[in-house]
C-alpha cells in the first residue's frame, strides 16, 4: 500500500469517527423539553420583562375540564380520542369594557362555565344564569368550543357552541340573559367539529361562520355502530369530517353553501384562521388539517373559494396540522400564520410552521416557512398557540400548549402507536385493530412553550422561567387583558384538567408602552371581524386582524393590543374596515384602549 | 447491492434486462420506480432537496473513497441506491442529516471491514446510527407514508421477481414468514390484535428493507442455509427489540445480526482456505 493510500486511510478513520462522535454528541446536548430549571419571578421580571402567575384560586376559577366519554367500542383507545374539548374564548358579553372567560367542558352532563369579570381580580361564574351552563345534554353532544361573534349586529356578541355533536347558537339579548336559536337558525345536524371561526366572508356586513369537522358526521362517538371511524392514513387522510361554510342571511337563518363555494375537503380539520392576504379586501381561509396538508382557500370576490395551498407554498408536507394563528413577528406589516405540530425525538419530527408572506400582496400570496430559522418549530406535541406581546417590548411573542395524552409516567404508547400507523388503510381505520393504551402516556407530562421575540425575527425559550412549571395537556390558548392594565395576560385550557389563568406579573415601574384599539364596524359587521390595524411607530410597522376564532379552538380578547417598547410616540394607526372604508388615527395617545367606531361616510 | 446476479441468459443471445450484464442496473431502477410511485402517489417526499443531497453525498463519497483508498473507479449503482435509501427512510426538518447519513453509510464500507469486506450494509449502518444517535434530528419513516394497496402490490410483485432473479427469494421469504409468524407470537404476548403486529409490515419501510437490505449480496453470509439462518436470527432479534418497544427494530436488528454473521462466516471461509492446502499437502 502506497504512503499516499495510508495517509488517506488514516485521515478517513479520523473523519468517520469524528462524524459519528460528532452526530451523537450534537443531538445530545440539546433538549426539546426544558429542563425545569424554574427561576425566581424577581429575576424573571428584569431578564425577560413578564412574569406569568397562575392566579386561579384568587381569581376565583374552579373549573375544571372533563373528557368526553366514548362508545365502550373505543375504549381501549378512548384516552387518545377523547383527548380535545378543553377550550376557551374571551369576550365582554356585558359590553362594561372587561373581558370575561367561557371554557366549554366535554362530558355528558357537565357544565360549561362564563367567568364574569368583577373588575377587581375576581371573577364569578354566571354560565348558569345566562343559560350557557347545561349544554352536554345526552344527545346533543359535547363542547368542543366556543367563537364569539356579533351576528345581528345588535352591539352584542352571541355565541356559538361547536361540539362532537349539533352546534348551536346562542343569541345575547342586551347582555343580560342568552335563548338558544339553534332551531331557526338552520345549523347542521350533527358535526363532529374541533373548530369554527365567524368571518364575513363576502363583506355583506353580516358575519358568516366556518364550522370544520374532524371525525365524519356520520358518527356519534358515544353511541357507535362500527369502529372503523380512523383515518385511512397517517398522512393521506380524507375521511374525515366535512366542514360547513354558512352565510349569514340577515334574519336569523344561516344558508348552508359549502358545496355553492367549493369547500369540499374531508380532510380532519382542527384549526381555521380567516384574514385578507392578497389585499382584495375579501378574508382568505386557512385550514389546519391532521393527517393530510393544510389548506389554503383564496376567497374570489366572495363568490368563491379555491384551494391553492400548493401553489402558496403550505399545502405540500402533510404534516399534523391543530392550531392556525396570525402573528408580525418581525414588525414588517405582514401577517404570517403558525400552524403547529408534532415534534417527538426520533419518532416523528414535524416541526411547527411559521408561514410568512414572501412577497408584497399578489391574487395568490406565496409563503416561505420560517420556522425553524425563528426558533420557533420545534415545542413538542402542540396544540393551540397565540402570539402576543408579553412584555409590551414592541415584537410579538409566543405563547404554544403542549402535551398529548399524560398517562401513567415513564411509559409510552408510541410504539403501539407506529405499529397501526404505517399500516395499510385497513388496518389504521379500524380502532379494533389499534393496540389498547393500557393508560400508558403519549408524549405527556410536556411544557408548554413561551418563546420570547428578541426583536431580530428570533425567539429565546423561556418556558418555565416566565411562569412556573406545569405540565398539563395543554389544548386552547388566549390572549386577553384581564385587568385592563395595558398587559396580555394568558388563559390555557388544558384537557381533563383544571385551566391555567395567567395574571402578566409586569413589572410595577415599567418604562415599556403599549396602545390599544377595540374595533366596532357600522357599514362593516359590528364586531369588526376581518378588520386589520395598521401600527406605524418609531420606523417599526405591526399589523393585527381582528378575529372571530384563531388558534386551536380559542378566541382571544376582542381588542388588540400593540405594545411599543420605550417609544412613547406613536405616529399613525391605519384601520381596514372589511366594508373597504380605511380610517386613519395620527397620533393616538398611548398607554391607552381606544375604542374605534367605523366612521359612516365611505371614503 | 444485487450486483452479483446469477445467469439467465435466453439462448440465441438476445439482450434481456435479465441478463447478467444489465441484471446490476435493475435494482437502482427498481428502487427508483419505488420513489417515483410514492412520490407521485402521494407525495412521499418532504424535499426533492433532501433525496438528490443524500444521493449526491453518497455518490460523491463513494467516487473520493474509492479513489482514494483503493485507487480504481467502482460502479456507483450501490452509492445511488444507498443515497436513495437514505433519501427515503429518513425524516428531518435539515438537509444535513441526509447528507451526514449518506456519508457514514458509504464510509462505513471502507472502515469497518474485515478481511478485505465490509460487514454492515451501508445504508443500514447509515440510518440505524442516525435514528438511534441522533433522535432529535433524524426520525424514521415508519408512520409516514400512504396506504395505497394497488401501489403497494406492485412493488410487492416486482420487487418478489427480481429478488428471485437475483437468488435471493429464499432470504426475502423467509423474512417475511418469520415475521408473520412471530407476530403472531406477539399478538399473544401484547394481546394487541393480530393485525395491529402485522401492520407494520404493509408499510414501505418494510419493502426497502426486505427487497434492499437482507438480500444484500456483499454483506450476506455464504451459502444458501446461512443466509436463511441469518435472516431468522434478523427476524428473531427483531421480535425481541419489539417486544421492548423499538419502533425501528427491523433496522436494528440487521446492524446487531448481520455484521456478527458476516464476521463469523469470513472467518470460517478463511480457516477453511487455510486448512484446504494444507490437506491437499
Amino acid at each position: 500500500m502506497s504512503r499516499f493510500r495510508r495517509l488517506s486511510g488514516i485521515i478517513v478513520v479520523i473523519i468517520f469517527a469524528g462524524l459519528l462522535a460528532s452526530t451523537a454528541l450534537m443531538s445530545g446536548q440539546r433538549l426539546f423539553h426544558n429542563d425545569g430549571s424554574a427561576i425566581q419571578r424577581e429575576t424573571a421580571l428584569n431578564k425577560y420583562g413578564f412574569y406569568l402567575e397562575p392566579v386561579n384560586a384568587q381569581s376565583g376559577i374552579s373549573f375544571r375540564h372533563l373528557c368526553p366519554q366514548l362508545d365502550p367500542k373505543l375504549k381501549h383507545i378512548e384516552a387518545q380520542i377523547a383527548s380535545m374539548g378543553a377550550s376557551v374564548s374571551i369576550v365582554d358579553f356585558d359590553n362594561d369594557g372587561w373581558n370575561d372567560i367561557y371554557f366549554t367542558n366535554s362530558r355528558t352532563g357537565s357544565f360549561n362555565a362564563l367567568y364574569h369579570n368583577l373588575h377587581n381580580g375576581k371573577f364569578e361564574d354566571v354560565a348558569a344564569q345566562a343559560g350557557l351552563a347545561d349544554v352536554n345534554k345526552k344527545g346533543t353532544g359535547v363542547s368542543m368550543g366556543a367563537v364569539w361573534g356579533d351576528y345581528n349586529n345588535d352591539g352584542y356578541e352571541d355565541l356559538l357552541l361547536y361540539k362532537w355533536g349539533k352546534p348551536e347558537l346562542f343569541e345575547n339579548v342586551g347582555g343580560k340573559k342568552f335563548v338558544n336559536v339553534t332551531d331557526s337558525a338552520g345549523l347542521p345536524g350533527w358535526v363532529n367539529a374541533n373548530s369554527a371561526i365567524w368571518f364575513d366572508f363576502d363583506n355583506d356586513g353580516l358575519l358568516d361562520l366556518f364550522i370544520g369537522g374532524y371525525f365524519s358526521e356520520k358518527y356519534d362517538l358515544a353511541n357507535l355502530t362500527t369502529t372503523k371511524i380512523m383515518p385511512e392514513s397517517f398522512r393521506y387522510a380524507n375521511n374525515g369530517g366535512r366542514n360547513y361554510l354558512l352565510k349569514n342571511m340577515g334574519n336569523g337563518r344561516f344558508k348552508d353553501v359549502t358545496t355553492e363555494y367549493g369547500l369540499t375537503s374531508t380532510k380532519w380539520t382542527l384549526a381555521a384562521a380567516a384574514a385578507d392576504f392578497n389585499g382584495d379586501g375579501y378574508p382568505e381561509l386557512f385550514v389546519a388539517n391532521d393527517y393530510n396538508v393544510d389548506e389554503f382557500y383564496i376567497n374570489e370576490g366572495g363568490k368563491k373559494f379555491v384551494e391553492r395551498g400548493k401553489q402558496a407554498g403550505v399545502g405540500n408536507i402533510p404534516k399534523s396540522g391543530m392550531n392556525a394563528t396570525f402573528g408580525d413577528i418581525n414588525n414588517d406589516g405582514s401577517v404570517g400564520i403558525y400552524t403547529t405540530d408534532i415534534t417527538e425525538k426520533g419518532i416523528l419530527i414535524q416541526g411547527n410552521n411559521y408561514w410568512h408572506p414572501k412577497t408584497a400582496e399578489t391574487s395568490t400570496p406565496e409563503f416561505v416557512n420560517l420556522g425553524q430559522l425563528a426558533g420557533i418549530d420545534n415545542a413538542g406535541w402542540s396544540y393551540g398557540a397565540q402570539f402576543g406581546d408579553l412584555n409590551n417590548d414592541g415584537y410579538m411573542d409566543l405563547y404554544v400548549a403542549n402535551g398529548f395524552v399524560s398517562g401513567k409516567k415513564n411509559t409510552s404508547y408510541w410504539y403501539d402507536y407506529s405499529k397501526v400507523t404505517g399500516g395499510n388503510s385497513s388496518i389504521i381505520g379500524d380502532a379494533a385493530n389499534w393496540p389498547d393504551m393500557e393508560g400508558k402516556s403519549q408524549s405527556g407530562y410536556q411544557q408548554d412553550k413561551i418563546w420570547l421575540n428578541d426583536s431580530t425575527g428570533s425567539f429565546e425559550d423561556v418556558s418555565s422561567k416566565a411562569c412556573p412549571q406545569a405540565t398539563y395537556d395543554g389544548r386552547s390558548v388566549a390572549m386577553a387583558d384581564l385587568w385592563n392594565r395595558g398587559v396580555l395576560d394568558v388563559i390555557v385550557a388544558n384537557q381533563n384538567n383544571i385551566p391555567l389563568v395567567y395574571k402578566n406579573e409586569f413589572p410595577a415601574k415599567s418604562d415599556k408602552h403599549w396602545v390599544d384599539f377595540d374595533l366596532h364596524g357600522t357599514l362593516s359587521n359590528a364586531s369588526a371581524i376581518g378588520a386589520r390595524v395598521e401600527l406605524q411607530w418609531a420606523g417599526k410597522q405591526q399589523i393585527q386582524v381582528v378575529t372571530g376564532g384563531i388558534g386551536f379552538s380559542s378566541q382571544n380578547q376582542h381588542r388588540v393590543h400593540f405594545g411599543l417598547g420605550k417609544d412613547a410616540k406613536v405616529d399613525k394607526v391605519v384601520i381596514y374596515w372589511p366594508s373597504g372604508q380605511v380610517d386613519e388615527i395620527n397620533n393616538p395617545q398611548i398607554d391607552k384602549l381606544h375604542v374605534i367606531t367605523e366612521s359612516k361616510d365611505k371614503k | 447491492m444485487q450486483n452479483k446476479a446469477g445467469s439467465l441468459a435466453s439462448p440465441g443471445n438476445k439482450i434481456s434486462l435479465l441478463d447478467k450484464n444489465y441484471f446490476k442496473y435493475v435494482p437502482p431502477a427498481f428502487i427508483t420506480l419505488i420513489l417515483l410511485v410514492g412520490q407521485l402517489s402521494f407525495g412521499i417526499l418532504d424535499s426533492y432537496v433532501n433525496v438528490v443531497a443524500s444521493i449526491s453525498a453518497s455518490v460523491i463519497t463513494e467516487i473520493l473513497l474509492a479513489w482514494l483508498l483503493l485507487g480504481t473507479w467502482k460502479n456507483l449503482a450501490s452509492a445511488y441506491i444507498s443515497g436513495i435509501s437514505v433519501g427515503i427512510l429518513i425524516r428531518s426538518n435539515m438537509v444535513w442529516p441526509y447528507i451526514i447519513t449518506a456519508v457514514l453509510s458509504i464510509m462505513s464500507k471502507y472502515v469497518l471491514r474485515y478481511k478485505g469486506r465490509h460487514l454492515w450494509n451501508p445504508s443500514n449502518f447509515g440510518v440505524s446510527w442516525m435514528l438511534f444517535m441522533a433522535p432529535l434530528d433524524v426520525a424514521g419513516l415508519s408512520i409516514q407514508w400512504g396506504n395505497n394497496l394497488a401501489a403497494m402490490s406492485v412493488i410487492w410483485v416486482l420487487g418478489l421477481l427480481i429478488v428471485a432473479r437475483a437468488k435471493r427469494l429464499h432470504v426475502t421469504v423467509t423474512y417475511v414468514l418469520s415475521f408473520i409468524f412471530l407476530a403472531w407470537v406477539r399478538s399473544f404476548i401484547t394481546h394487541d390484535a393480530f393485525l395491529a403486529e402485522l401492520a407494520p409490515l404493509t408499510g414501505p419501510m418494510y419493502q426497502l428493507f426486505i427487497f434492499f437490505m437482507i438480500t444484500d449480496p456483499p454483506t450476506s453470509v455464504s451459502g444458501k442455509k446461512g443466509q436463511i439462518i441469518v435472516v431468522a436470527l434478523v427476524a428473531l432479534v427483531e421480535f425481541v427489540l419489539r417486544l421492548n418497544s423499538f419502533i425501528y427494530a427491523p433496522f436494528f436488528a440487521l446492524f446487531l445480526v448481520g455484521p456478527v454473521a458476516k464476521f463469523i462466516d469470513l472467518r470460517r471461509n478463511a480457516v477453511k482456505a487455510q486448512n484446504k492446502p494444507a490437506l491437499v499437502a
